[in-house]
């Protein structure tokens, strides 16, 4: 009896230990961004595209890669779900347990595990056979190979969890397959698939080598799917890649801006969700 | 005295190896409450859902044999299976209300198939609640989820949801079997009501719900069709001895 409640206590302890590890080292990344970059941070910094001589440390601010990273992330998520709906509702309503069906998800999971510099020089050999230059469009396309993966599979593992009573209601009622998929399927799904598509855009906005060679990198803010396009991950990188101090500071306060815009992304959505749970059938 | 409206001709059902239904051939009379009785697992709702061909949602089934709604065989190539299922509303053993409000639910069917006018709908959607008893209960709160309803407005709520499909038959599997009491009373009241409208087909493996409803009776037992006639025969004078038995009790 004592040596089971001891068991108890033990295993208890253990998983405490590991999720303030957890816990903590978050926190941990928190703090050492924000203390290092909260000196730098300035209202020039939020508003100013780079001046010359700013990776020497003189004025100006990362509005270019602010801006580039939002398109960037936005238009690849939006890709990326224009490829993954279809597919996960095809897995689902249509190809369900079939052969094909499982060989589609052993691929996505396969792609998902593909380092994203990997889709970044595939994507690149690609240009160069096009004799396409680095742009906002390219980094769009790669981002979004490397985020479809992920939130196919999201997609596709709530619309599973979507009870099959409801299925069988819709189809009983003469629905087609693409009725119940659209009307009832993604109804059902659609908190977790906010969850999905949040969760490519935070992978997204984050990735710096995928962008490394097919965004290009520029003072300028975009005007066109067609310019090249800083992002804060690369922004974060070639600035603490200096020898200068104020610039590296300047490299975590990107870090700062690029955590809070997450941040807010991910609160948004956690409050639109309560929105859309309020149909769900549990 | 009963004019049959399905004719189930020979019916074989089979999950992989399994053989679930075995050689079915029986009538299902019109405007009438048919119950399909027997013990758990004895095929009951796989002969129910053989008549909608919901079985084809179900991996590795195969099914021979005949199944004539309207003299039609729905199991031919070629059948437009959403008519087919178009004309049996079906309630399913637990409530399945849809993600979405209490309106769209009942609004689902008859806007699939096409009806777009909202004042037709809407009078179609306050008829067939009124039809399912729960036009009172819902009418100030039609655009609220329905997963908030109780599990009983729930199922009469899946009941309005199929009579707006305009069916002619439906189908009941153990519908009241997740209910408390009085909605389970609710729903049997329901029925007797519409049934003069209707071909109903009723799933139970509870005698007495079935002595209170059936015109019709089937029993089933292992697949097999053991016995079926009007209820007062099956009940009163049972032909087969396994009838019998179970409608005393020996078993089920």
């Amino acid at each position: 009896m004592n040596k089971r409640k001891l068991e108890e206590a033990f295993f208890k302890g253990l998983m405490l230990l590991s999720t303030s590890i957890v816990v903590g080292s978050l926190l941990a990344v928190f703090a050492v961004v924000i203390l290092n970059g909260a000196p730098a941070l300035s209202l020039s910094m939020l508003t100013q595209t780079p001046k010359g001589g700013y990776y020497l440390g003189k004025e100006g601010g990362i509005l270019n890669a602010i801006i580039g990273s939002v398109y960037l992330a936005i238009g690849a998520t939006a890709l990326a779900f224009l490829l993954s709906l279809p597919i996960a509702l095809y897995l689902n309503e249509y190809a369900r347990k079939s052969r094909f069906a499982s060989l589609t998800r052993l691929s996505l999971d396969v792609l998902w595990g593909i380092p994203s510099i990997v889709y970044g020089a595939f994507a690149f050999i690609i240009m160069l056979y096009l004799g396409a230059r680095a742009s906002l469009l390219w980094g769009i396309i790669t981002v979004s190979l490397f985020v479809f993966p992920i939130m196919t599979r999201a997609i596709d593992e709530v619309m599973k969890m979507s009870p099959f009573k409801l299925r069988e209601a819709s189809y009983a009622l003469g629905s087609t397959r693409l009725e119940t998929a659209l009307k009832v399927v993604t109804r059902q799904a659609l908190p977790g698939m906010l969850t999905a598509v949040l969760l490519a855009f935070g992978r997204g906005i984050g990735d710096a080598a995928s962008v490394l060679l097919t965004a290009g990198y520029t003072d300028s803010v975009p005007h066109s799917l067609f310019d090249p396009v800083a992002t804060l991950p690369l922004a974060v990188f070639f600035q603490l890649g200096t020898p200068i101090p104020e610039v590296q500071q300047r490299a975590y306060a990107s870090g700062v801006i690029l955590l809070v815009l997450v941040l807010l992304l991910s609160i948004a959505s956690r409050l639109s969700t309560r929105k859309f749970m309020k149909y769900v059938i549990k | 005295m009963f004019k049959p409206h399905i004719s189930i001709q020979g019916l074989n059902v089979f999950y992989g190896e399994r053989h679930v239904l075995k050689d079915i051939t029986v009538d299902i009379p019109e405007r009438r409450i048919t119950a399909i009785i027997g013990p758990s697992g004895c095929g009951k709702t796989t002969l129910l859902k053989s008549l909608n061909r919901l079985t084809d949602l179900i991996d590795g089934v195969k099914v021979s044999g005949k199944v004539l709604v309207d003299g039609v065989n729905i199991f031919d190539n070629g059948i437009d299976v959403t008519e087919i299922r178009k004309k049996m509303g079906l309630i399913a053993q637990m409530p399945n209300p849809l993600p979405m409000s209490i309106y769209d639910n009942t609004a689902y069917g008859p806007r699939i198939h096409g009806m777009i006018d909202e004042k037709e709908l809407d009078q179609l959607v306050e008829n067939c609640l009124r039809g399912a008893g729960l036009w009172d209960e819902v009418k100030e709160r039609l655009k609220e989820p329905a997963s908030k309803l109780s599990l009983g407005q729930q199922q009469r709520l899946c009941l309005a949801r199929a009579l707006a499909v305009k069916p002619e038959y439906l189908l009941c599997d153990e519908p009241t079997s997740a209910l408390d009491p009085i909605s389970a009373q609710y729903i049997e009241t329901q029925l007797l009501t519409i049934k003069k409208s209707y071909t109903i087909v009723f799933v139970t493996h509870v005698l007495r719900q079935a002595r209170r409803l059936a015109d019709y009776v089937i029993f089933l037992y292992l697949g097999e069709l053991i016995e079926h006639g009007p209820a007062e025969t099956v009940f009163t004078q049972p032909s087969n001895p396994r009838t019998r038995a179970y409608i005393e009790g020996v078993f089920g």
